[in-house]
């Protein structure tokens, strides 16, 4: 079974990539056979135009127009084929998955570090390549991915009736259906554990619902709408203030109130309260877990998709030391960004707002939160971004380190030394070292996924919010 | 400045070097012949499946060793001189100390039976015994393993990871029968079975036969049984051979008062090799814990640091364990046969039990072992240090349980069988925070 899932995923993989190379391209009734000829031509086209228009919009632009010259078999059988990639692999992974119903609860984590996927050997680099060529792509380079949005316009025609799924449509497709197919496997694997089913259903609802459905319904509803997700907040959504539908720029030189509407004020209101408001008050009740394993994407990719790789965070204290130097850095940062777009927009200023705007998303969203923070999960382990990185993770590991009733609380003298926890939590946090001391884990970064007590052999550590 | 040498890296002796470090500077010195670095036994079996790395079982890093000066050498002593003081190291040079600590820990006892020193017979209890059972975990098919206890049932469980056929040989009529009421050996006994092992009671083996390589396993019944690995997990016993024939006073370990003073002056002993003169309560006069290693050796390292010598008192007994998916906690002597005088509440569900124990005559609660549910340390360490009742126990069941969140509770349905069986009216109490119940 587990073979077949495997042969099954593998033949569902190559077809998906074959299907960038089995479309042709008909541009004014000539047709040609591959993408780098008429990107050629579009880039002869588009010289004059370059320096009028920002990269970014040259990239969409690029994009549409390989879009619509695309034809062929991918194009007539958008659905056949999506059966044949995405469909397969939703079967195979299936197959994979439910062996694990054969393993008992105790017996779900051993191996990992015999399995050569999970355990940084070849697999795991080539899974590397794969993922950051993947967002190296996405990212930069969309218009060499047009075929894999042809294989969900279906499913964007149900959102709007134009029916043209953009690349960002493709990957809030994929990320949803890999936290789906992921989440599954988590399903299965703790299905003895309460805390894992609540908290693995809560956050994929939140990716299902919040991150992708009502985003795109919300773009559908007005064009001129930024899709919002309403669960992501300022810092992490770091050009909240500048591209949260409120406030547009005409110009580089004129920032322009867009008149949204009720709601757009609605939706400007909502991002201030949560965190400004919400965040402290449930960072106080349940510690920052509610956000970072309960609701986040972030945090819902890295638990489903990354759980195999959280035995690979390194937990030695230089890590620990890099990780607080790094995420509060970005923390300040990322503040700094909001305070010169406020200023900008308020004053009409432009200054060095716009470079460092560009760059903030280039390194820290594009760069980091992506190609590193996902990219690299087979080899740093699943929550790169979260710990390194993430200034709202920051954020709440303050308020959670100095005013929180949450913690992980030791079993008074009943730990064994045995690095069961400290090896497979993700944020690389030694609990280990606290446990056998018999002190509670309150530390900034723990993220509350309860898998430190899940591995514990002894019952040593529980998560809990102080009465 | 005074020298203090330590001879063994275990649990006992590192946390002794932690403990004098708090209140002195002496020069302290660890010595092993095992290990580089300090290492948690307890972890050799995960892995072995994989669950851990090696270096993942140290339990404090290299820089608490430079930050506590302890200086650590990597070698054997051969024997001391107490007279001069000296230790006699196998590739080193010789070390002269002011104070000795001896931390020597166990070794697996062995059978003295024929055909016992063969390829493919091995205990598990070093890291070395580790490295071998590595070595040739791919040639393992039929594997036995002899005694029922609990280092026992850790070997099968990994014999199994590794998908070998396993047959467990018990000499006693149930598994760990010495901690555990027939009721529990049942328990367990079905649970491990249940994984596709073989259980043998009332069963041993005379001798082993093979080439070079072991083959055959006979018993005393009579039975042989086709292997090609054997394990011998039937208790551990002082690792003292090198202090035989000297001044040091030994019996089955090393002799030692309730201050860990051995017979010799400035020579003290802790952990697994040490035997109580004179054990408190009712405790064993050698302790072959994890947990009372850490317990002696914090005593011994605070008397040795502060210049006293407090006596051993290792407060309420508690232990651990885990048998495949059962995870098994106790608070205070439970012993496998209710003693006169006691009463016996057992109550199970599913993969779930737990069996209390309390004063017939004063309700003194006396204690708990219980399987996949979870409790409270501190909460019971308070009951058990003020002599609580057992209605007070059940009254505060929510607030004693350590399960985790959303998990099913099971309180109510305690409570209800302890009322109806033992005759009683608890009233079980809402649960709050456990600091709150213990301070009070
Ligand atoms: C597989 C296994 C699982 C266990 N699980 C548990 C458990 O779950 N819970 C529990 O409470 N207990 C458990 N135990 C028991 C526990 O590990 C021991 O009680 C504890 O480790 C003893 O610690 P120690 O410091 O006294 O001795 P040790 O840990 O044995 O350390 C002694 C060290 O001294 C070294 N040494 C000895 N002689 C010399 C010499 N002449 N020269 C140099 N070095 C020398 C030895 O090589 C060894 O490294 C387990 C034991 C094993 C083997
Ligand atoms: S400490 Fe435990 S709950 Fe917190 S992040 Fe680490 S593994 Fe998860
Ligand atoms: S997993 Fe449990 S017993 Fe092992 S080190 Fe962590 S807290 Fe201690």
């Amino acid at each position: 079974m587990r073979k077949l899932g495997w042969i099954l995923v593998f033949v569902a993989i190559g077809i998906f990539i074959s299907t960038l190379f089995l479309n042709h391209y008909t541009v004014l009734g000539k047709v040609f056979p591959g993408k780098s000829q008429i990107l050629q031509m579009i880039d002869l086209g588009v010289q004059d135009d370059q320096k009028s228009i920002s990269t970014s919009e040259l990239r969409s632009m690029k994009f549409a127009m390989v879009k619509q010259m695309s034809d062929g078999p991918v194009k007539k059988h958008p659905i056949s084929f999506f059966m044949l990639t995405f469909g397969l692999a939703a079967l195979g992974s299936i197959l994979i998955f439910i062996e694990s119903f054969k393993k008992s609860a105790s017996e779900q984590n051993l191996g990992v570090f015999h399995q050569k996927l999970t355990s940084r050997k070849w697999p795991a680099y080539l899974l590397l390549l794969a993922l950051v060529a993947f967002y190296v792509l996405l990212y930069w380079f969309p218009y060499y991915l047009v075929e894999w949005t042809i294989l969900v316009d279906p499913i964007a025609q149900l959102f709007n009736s134009e029916g043209q799924a953009s690349h960002w449509f493709l990957y809030g497709f994929m990320y949803s259906y890999i936290m789906t197919l992921l989440g599954i496997r988590m399903l299965i694997k703790y299905r003895h554990n309460n805390y894992q089913i609540i908290r693995t259903i809560t956050v994929w609802f939140f990716q299902i619902v919040f991150a992708f459905t009502i985003p795109e319904i919300l773009a559908s509803l007005n064009g001129s709408w930024a899709a919002i997700d309403l669960k992501n907040m300022w810092p992490l959504d770091y050009d909240f203030f500048n591209n949260g539908g409120l406030i547009t720029y005409a110009t580089e030189s004129q920032p322009v109130m867009v008149n949204g509407g009720g709601l757009g004020l609605g939706f400007l209101i909502w991002g201030i309260v949560l965190f400004a408001v919400l965040v402290p008050i449930l960072v106080y009740f349940f510690g920052k877990r509610w956000y970072c394993s309960w609701v986040c994407g972030c945090g819902g990719l890295a638990e489903t998709l990354g759980d195999a790789f959280r035995h690979l965070s390194d937990n030695s204290l230089k890590a620990w030391k890099i990780e607080r130097w790094m995420v509060h850095s970005v923390l300040v940062l990322a503040i700094l960004m909001t305070i010169l777009t406020l200023f900008t927009m308020f004053t009409g200023v432009w200054g060095v707002t716009g470079f460092i705007q560009e760059w903030y998303g280039f390194l820290i969203g594009s760069v980091f939160a992506g190609v590193i923070g996902t990219g690299f999960y087979p080899v740093f382990g699943n929550r790169v971004w979260c710990r390194f990185g993430c200034p709202l993770a920051a954020y709440m590991g303050i308020i959670q380190r100095f005013k929180s009733r949450f913690r992980v609380t030791v079993n008074g003298d009943q730990c064994i030394s045995c690095g069961n926890c400290s090896t497979h939590c993700e944020m690389g946090i030694d609990v280990k070292a606290y446990a056998q001391k018999g002190q509670d884990i309150q530390r900034a970064s723990c993220v509350g996924c309860g898998i430190c007590e899940e591995v514990c052999p002894r019952g040593v550590l529980k998560l809990e919010n102080k009465k | 400045m005074k020298h203090i040498v330590i001879i063994g890296n275990g649990i006992s002796g590192i946390t002794a070097a932690r403990y004098i470090r708090k209140n002195s500077d002496a020069q302290i010195t660890i010595i092993s012949a095992e290990s580089q670095y300090f290492f948690s036994r307890t972890a050799l079996m995960y892995v072995f499946m994989g669950q851990v790395r090696f270096e993942d079982t140290y339990p404090y890093d290299q820089d608490f060793y430079r930050k506590n000066r302890l200086n650590l050498v990597f070698d054997r002593v051969e024997s001391i001189d107490f007279s001069a003081k000296t230790l006699k190291l196998k590739a080193t040079d010789s070390i002269v100390y002011d104070e000795l600590i001896l931390a020597t820990g166990s070794k697996p006892r062995k059978l003295n039976i024929e055909g016992e020193k063969l390829e493919g017979i091995q205990g598990l209890y070093s890291k070395q015994d580790l490295e071998k059972l590595e070595n040739k975990r791919n040639q393992i098919q039929k594997a036995i393993v002899l005694g029922g206890g609990l280092i026992g049932v850790e070997l099968v469980e990994m014999l199994h990871y590794q998908r070998a056929e396993v047959d467990f040989v018990v000499r006693e009529s149930g598994f760990w029968a010495e901690v555990l009421c027939e009721k529990e050996q049942r328990f367990i006994e079905e649970h491990i079975q249940s994984k596709g092992i073989r259980i043998h009671f009332n069963e041993e083996i005379r001798s082993f036969e093979g080439e070079g390589k072991v083959c055959q396993a006979f018993t005393k019944s009579g039975k042989k049984i086709e292997i090609d690995f054997a394990g011998i997990t039937i208790g551990v016993e002082p690792n003292i051979e090198f202090l035989k024939n000297s001044e040091l006073e030994l019996q089955e370990g090393i002799l030692v008062d309730e201050d860990f003073q051995t017979n010799i002056p400035n020579v003290y002993a802790i952990g697994d090799c040490a035997e109580h003169r004179n054990p408190i309560q009712n405790r064993k006069k050698i302790e072959q814990l994890w947990y009372t290693g850490k317990l002696q050796g914090k005593q011994l390292g605070e008397n040795l640091g502060k210049g006293e010598s407090q006596k051993y008192e290792p407060g309420p007994w508690f232990n651990s364990a885990k048998f495949f998916d059962i995870e098994f906690q106790n608070y205070g002597f439970v012993s496998n046969t209710k003693k006169e005088g006691q009463s016996e509440f057992i109550w199970k569900k599913g993969n779930k039990m737990f069996r209390l124990l309390f004063d017939s005559n004063t309700d003194e609660f006396i204690g708990i072992n219980a399987f996949n549910l979870k409790f409270r340390h501190p909460v019971f360490d308070h009951w058990l240090r003020n002599k609580a009742g057992v209605e007070e126990v059940l009254q505060n069941l929510k607030t004693a349980s350590f399960d985790g969140e959303f998990s099913k509770k099971y309180e109510e349905e305690i409570v209800r069988a302890f009322n109806q069986e033992i005759g009683r009216n608890v009233q079980l109490k809402k649960k709050m925070w456990y600091q709150k119940l213990i301070s009070k």
